[in-house]
């Protein structure tokens, strides 16, 4: 190694080093929110006499707080019902959200199914896709009773059996395989256990 | 005064070959026989002033040596055939600098924050003198844009202005297509009405149907599980800083490499003959008399 290669190297690890303080700080900032949760958030939304088994209540509650009206979001809100063999005591908050691409469902009462106004996805009354594009039921939100209030707590997704895993974001297939080819983001909240 | 003679010579447009002043260094014929009268001071002065701008783009062109390069731009030979098709690069750069423009003087009343984005933008539309107008050349001009860039890349592809030894400025120009589509998208949402923030939502799930990363990329666009109050500046600030800097860049890139290597001549042209016969070893056996194209 001659004294002027010495040098060189020497010169351009340094620009390196100072260019790499420079560049990954500002990459760290930008790509943050990815591994950023934010703080679980519960908002009551109702005593729980206002909520029967056979039909849903609309309700709009805070999703992202800080932005006003575009922060909320709307779930149709049930007790669990025996017939489909859920707990009584149990309530099912069902998100308008899209399976498909996020635009807002809407219950129609009549045909007892979810109808979405963009491109045609049709959900049954549990949630679950039964005609057009949609790749997945329609997400939960997790629900408690505090003080005789139904609370409303984070989102979750489920699979085509209505078993809980961690949000998807409209459009990604949950269970089996998909949940390595959409693997689940650090942002989102643990699905409830059971 | 003649147009020409403002320009240095340098800057002047060549002579074609055979074409020449003709007199060089001879001197005017009445030299010979009269004395010229000697100008008054103020014809001098007069002078002088016609002078000036030559003066000024000499003292630039001394210091910077930019005649070669801007001759060798605004004069370069283009291929016979050459016709209005070649525009559409010129005005899909056109297309841009008028954004650019629209889109500075936009920036100025337009305020990134979800409580009073729509209403800085009521407040251009209604309000700013000339706002609507300038607002509306922007948000017509990200379409005209768009279909421009489209047009441009249809005649490069079916005039085959693709081929070697271009595949390098064809590449270039699908990143500047793909920029181009991320100022459309990140722009849409920032007038943040029911219409752009659907449409938003709707393109950032369509990026998180991506395998593997696309969960990722649709968190770092949001900047979060939510579109909240960052995914609006984040937008603006990839919309007016990150992608308009990566887009001048590339287009500086894009016009060096046309102006290095040359326009191409229509497809339907027929290479012309050479002057000068080739060697009879390069041509195939048997195929003489062809033009000289090469046998296929």
């Amino acid at each position: 190694m001659t004294r002027r290669r010495a040098f060189t190297i020497a010169a351009q690890g340094l620009g390196g080093v100072a260019g790499a303080a420079i560049v990954l700080p500002a990459v760290g900032f930008a790509v943050a929110p990815i591994f950023h949760r934010g703080k679980e958030r519960w908002e009551a939304v109702g005593p729980v006499g206002d909520f029967v088994e056979d039909t849903y209540r609309q309700v709009v509650f805070t999703e992202t707080e800080g932005i006003g009206d575009a922060g909320k979001t709307t779930a149709y809100v049930r007790k669990g019902s025996k017939q489909l063999g859920e707990d009584p005591k149990q309530i099912v908050a069902v998100s308008n959200r899209c399976a498909h691409l996020g635009c807002p469902v809407r219950f129609v009462e009549a045909a007892g199914n979810f109808i979405c106004p963009c491109h045609g996805g049709v959900y049954d009354f549990q949630g679950k896709r039964i005609g057009g594009p949609p790749v997945r039921p329609l997400d939960h939100f997790q629900t408690r009773i505090r003080n005789g209030q139904v609370e409303l707590g984070p989102r979750y997704s489920v699979t085509s059996q209505l078993e809980p895993v961690r949000a998807r974001d409209p459009g990604e297939f949950t269970g089996g395989v998909w949940e390595y080819l959409y693997p689940p983001r650090p942002s989102t909240f643990p699905p409830p256990s059971g | 005064m003649k147009l020409d003679s403002l320009i240095p010579a340098p800057l002047r447009k060549p002579a074609k070959p055979g074409e020449g002043s003709g007199s060089k260094g001879a001197a005017p014929g009445d030299l010979k026989t009269a004395l010229p009268e000697r100008p008054s001071d103020a014809q001098r002065l007069g002078d002088r002033a016609k002078e000036a701008p030559v003066d000024v783009l000499a003292w630039v062109d001394q210091r910077t040596a930019a005649t070669g390069f801007l001759t060798g731009m605004l004069f370069r030979k283009v291929p016979k055939g050459t016709n209005w098709f070649y525009t559409l690069g010129s005005a899909t750069l056109f297309a841009f600098i008028v954004q650019a423009t629209t889109g500075v003087f936009l920036a100025m009343f337009y305020t990134p924050s979800t409580t009073q984005a729509y209403a800085s933008i009521s407040h251009i539309n209604n309000d700013v003198f000339l706002g609507q107008f300038v607002h509306g050349m922007h948000k017509w001009g990200s379409s005209v844009m768009v279909i421009l860039v489209f047009l441009h890349m249809g005649r490069t592809f079916f005039f085959g202005a693709y081929k070697y030894p271009r595949e390098l400025n064809w590449v270039i120009g699908v990143v500047l297509l793909i920029l181009t589509m991320t100022m459309a998208f990140t722009g849409y949402l920032l007038p943040f009405d029911q219409r752009s923030f659907w449409a938003s939502v709707v393109g950032i799930n369509i990026n998180g149907t991506g395998p593997i990363v696309g969960p990722y990329l649709s968190d770092f666009l949001r900047a979060g599980p939510e579109l909240g109050a960052t995914t609006l500046s984040r937008f603006y600030a990839i919309h007016m800083l990150l992608v308009p800097g990566a887009i001048i860049a590339l287009i500086g890139a894009h016009l060096y490499l046309v102006v290095k290597l040359g326009t191409t001549a229509p497809p339907w042209l027929r290479a012309e003959k050479p002057k000068v016969a080739a060697p009879v070893s390069r041509l195939d056996a048997g195929v003489e008399g062809n033009g000289g194209e090469p046998a296929r």
